[in-house]
């Protein structure tokens, strides 16, 4: 298979960001060197019953998706800042003067407002697209998702319900987005029962996992990691495909330890996958878990059952991040079969740093330090 | 005098600032001209830099330029009119402002805000002696509801806050209805899952209460959006208290309902409290319709105790939101003559004096009364007749409905997703399982059993 190399971590976004950013992207340029901690994309095949299939980065699998609702769901609109002239990160290129400006519409800058309008689009049986500009300002609208959004169904006794309603962010680490550009928020969200939260690891995976929740009957968080936009490159299919929610894929077979991760860190476990069988000889089982919430335990247990050995990684912070509720249920589940204690690498419990990334970010040579410690518990 | 200077000092800034030469305010089309710069790239605006005329170009905004330094000041003007039709006396004050209504539809208006009241009183009561959790009165605020649902299409959708039970009752809602989701028992459509007054009725489109406040506000815009998309020639209306329209979610709900063109009504229960605190702790300004024009939408203020006065101002406001698919801002100034709700005692922040003004001399209800006798349609013996017929039906729905058993438990489980998720479905038997073994514990004899 064709290595599709390319520097990640040490490279910014040669798209300029939005106006709240332009500022930031002129600093970088100045700056000097950085140290590179590159990551390369290992592009997948799709399943061939797909059919057809194009190249494609994950902007433009993400745009595809969306092409694909418009075209079949005559009340699916998308909305959101900038999303009219093709959005900050060109999910929507091309949208607005396919399907008309009522179809694909800017909001005023209102994330409550955004959150608002599409859960009451949504109530109405419209499919309902939003999106929200950087996962790190999905805060305003946290009110509507939590306490409105996800309790819809249940508290009219499904009357009503707003299940019509997908809101996409950009999340995750991209080099230099420091506190307020590269933050993970899944976990305040697998907090909330009533709502899915779903992260893909790559442009199949993103059309696939993006339509499965546009056509889900329950209000759908899609984060996107940011720093794959332009970097993550795949054949894909050009129709219309979902893949399953609340079903992790086992992206790697092994039967020594199991590695569970979502979104960019699944493409750092794979070189970690790399270095343990070739230093260390040990055989890794990566899993990502693709839905957050609800999330596919059956598969995550199958495994640990296995091998006896539990990684979690993920960027978000280590503290009530979401691999403390993997490690909990696996050390139930999995009590007997376990050979080491279930080891997590996260982010460290500070705001996310600018200068400091590196540093920060629970990249493949603390990982593989993890499979270490946990090969000679 | 300093009003009549003031008023005219205003209509002399808006003279100057919008109407003043009209032509400059045409939107000009791209001409060749070396004064006329086009607007850039994709701009969707049509407007273009005009520099012949000494004009402000700012795409924000381009009123004119002037010299003068000159704070607008809040007091520049004496408020927003408020506009009724009946006087106190139930008296039609302008002959052509009379909306003309049937015998039969001021009928059903009264019976129903006079039924509201009575319900009210007695789940009032059945809180007080322990029989419901919780209850919030509408008292004072009856004629908000009636006016107002006489003059929509029963196919409009509402959003309320949660003092809005009359808009329910004008379109139907049972007591049987009412009773049951304040019991929360099997019966009742919203499955025991809410604490009492959470109503809500599909088939009526009253969209089901929920406690945070204005989050139904944007949820509304983006429904009338919804509705202008689908071609049904209906509107929303969106019920909120001064309180609520405090909230983020006000000001977005105005600003994307005016930008996106939404054919809602927001209609303001302005009743002079939020809980204890008063409206001049709430706001500074004119009150919430000085707000809208600033969102660009129409706006009017209306006694909210004078049912024609309600009726006729939303009847309007229908008209342009369904025509001209643009929102409309209605603040509806009434009085909460009740208490916030069965939990607060409203003795500690307003005068026993100033309640009993509102109750006895200023009463929606008996304003209304007041035009019905006038007209020679009703009387006190039809009132007492009608008072003891409306308190039996409510005490009979009130039995009835304080008999029925809750639903089963494991109702508290469905419905958070619209399949239930393989750990729910661990955690239902897991509580099954527990309630099983400690019976005794559990108060089952109230609930019906679980169906499998």
């Amino acid at each position: 298979m064709a290595v599709c190399g390319v520097l990640l971590r040490c490279g910014r976004l040669s798209r300029p960001l939005s106006g709240r950013t332009a500022a930031l992207g002129a600093l970088l340029s100045a700056s000097g060197r950085r140290e590179a901690s590159a990551l390369s994309y290992v592009p997948e095949t799709a399943p061939s019953d797909f059919g057809e299939t194009t190249k494609m980065n994950l902007f433009q699998s993400i745009n595809s998706a969306m092409d694909v609702a418009l075209a079949s769901d005559p009340t699916a609109v998308i909305f959101g800042e900038d999303v009219a002239f093709g959005g900050v990160f060109r999910c929507t290129v091309g949208l607005a003067d396919k399907y008309g400006k009522d179809r694909v519409f800017n909001t005023p800058l209102c994330e409550q407002g955004i959150a608002g309008f599409g859960i009451g689009m949504a109530v109405m049986g419209a499919t309902a697209i939003a999106e929200i500009q950087f996962a790190d300002y999905i805060f305003p609208a946290f009110d509507q998702i939590v306490n409105e959004a996800a309790k819809y169904r249940y508290r009219s006794g499904n009357l009503f319900d707003c299940g019509r309603l997908t809101m996409r962010a950009p999340c995750g680490a991209v080099g230099h987005g420091a506190l307020y550009h590269s933050q993970s928020p899944e976990a305040f969200f697998a907090h909330v029962p009533g709502i899915k939260v779903v992260i893909p690891r790559g442009p199949i995976q993103a059309k696939g996992l993006l339509l499965a929740c546009i056509k889900d009957d329950n209000p759908c968080i899609f984060l996107e990691p940011k720093i794959l936009y332009r970097a993550a490159v795949e054949h894909v299919p050009v129709g219309d495909y979902t893949l399953p929610l609340t079903s992790a894929e086992v992206v790697v077979e092994g039967k020594d330890v199991t590695m569970v991760a979502w979104g960019t860190q699944v493409q750092v476990l794979r070189e970690v996958c790399n270095m343990a069988q070739e230093k260390l000889g040990v055989s890794c089982e990566l899993i990502d878990l693709r839905t957050i919430m609800p999330w596919d335990s059956e598969t995550v247990i199958k495994s640990v059952n296995k091998t006896g050995r539990l990684l979690v990684a993920h960027e978000a912070p280590l503290t009530g991040g979401f691999a403390a509720e993997i490690a909990s249920t696996v050390q139930s589940e999995c009590f007997l079969h376990l050979e080491a204690p279930v080891e997590r690498v996260c982010g460290y419990d500070t705001p996310f740093p600018h200068i400091f990334e590196p540093f920060y970010m629970p990249d493949k040579w603390r990982c593989f330090e993890a499979i270490k410690k946990i090969i000679n518990y | 005098m300093a009003a009549v200077r003031s008023v005219f000092r205003v209509r002399g800034l808006l003279q100057h600032c919008l109407y003043r030469n009209s032509a400059s305010f045409a939107v000009r089309n791209v001409h060749a001209g070396s004064n006329k710069i086009p607007r850039q790239g994709r701009q969707m605006s049509s407007q273009t830099l005009d520099l012949e005329e000494d004009k402000p170009q700012f795409p924000g905004s381009r009123s004119e330029f002037t010299k003068k330094l000159e704070f607008i000041t809040p007091d520049v003007y004496n408020g927003i009119p408020v506009y009724r039709v009946l006087d106190r006396q139930g008296k039609i004050i302008e002959a052509d402002q009379d909306p003309k209504l049937s015998k039969e539809a001021v009928y059903d208006m009264y019976h129903k805000m006079t039924l509201l009241n009575t319900m009210d009183r007695i789940l009032y009561e059945s809180q007080r002696q322990g029989r419901i959790s919780f209850y919030m009165t509408n008292y004072g605020e009856e004629a908000t509801h009636m006016g107002s649902a006489a003059a929509l299409n029963p196919g409009d959708i509402v959003f309320g806050q949660y003092r809005e039970a009359g808009v329910l009752m004008y379109r139907g809602f049972t007591l049987d209805q009412f009773m049951n989701q304040c019991y929360g028992n099997a019966e009742d459509a919203g499955r025991g899952r809410q604490m009492p007054v959470h109503y809500g009725s599909k088939d009526l489109n009253f969209v089901t209460i929920s406690s945070p406040l204005g989050t139904q506000m944007p949820q509304a815009s983006g429904a009338a959006y919804a509705l202008k998309r689908s071609g049904k020639r209906l509107c929303v209306i969106c019920y909120f208290g001064d309180g609520a329209a405090s909230e983020g979610d006000a000001h977005a709900a105005f600003n994307f309902a005016a930008t996106l063109e939404c054919p809602i009504i927001f209609f303001c229960r302005n009743n002079g409290y939020a809980i204890s605190t008063p409206t001049s702790e709430q706001y500074r300004g004119d009150g919430i319709a000085a707000r809208g024009p600033s969102y660009g939408m129409a706006t009017l203020r209306v006694d909210g105790n004078d049912a024609f006065a309600v009726y006729n101002a939303v009847k309007a406001a229908r008209e342009l939101a369904v025509n001209e698919n643009r929102p409309v801002l209605i603040e509806a100034m009434t009085y909460r003559i009740g208490h916030h709700s069965t939990s607060d005692d409203s003795t500690a922040y307003r005068s026993v004096d100033e309640v009993n003004y509102w109750d006895k001399q200023d009463h929606p209800i008996g304003r209304l009364r007041h035009y019905m006798v006038n007209q020679g349609w009703w009387d006190m013996e039809k009132e007492k007749a009608w008072m003891k017929q409306a308190r039996n039906e409510v005490m009979q729905a009130f039995q009835r409905a304080e008999k029925k058993k809750k639903p089963p438990p494991s109702e508290l489980f469905y419905d958070t997703y619209k399949e239930m998720p393989p750990h729910l479905q661990q955690q239902r038997e897991q509580m099954r399982t527990h309630v099983a073994q400690y019976p005794e514990n559990y108060p089952l004899d109230n609930f019906e059993k679980d169906r499998d």
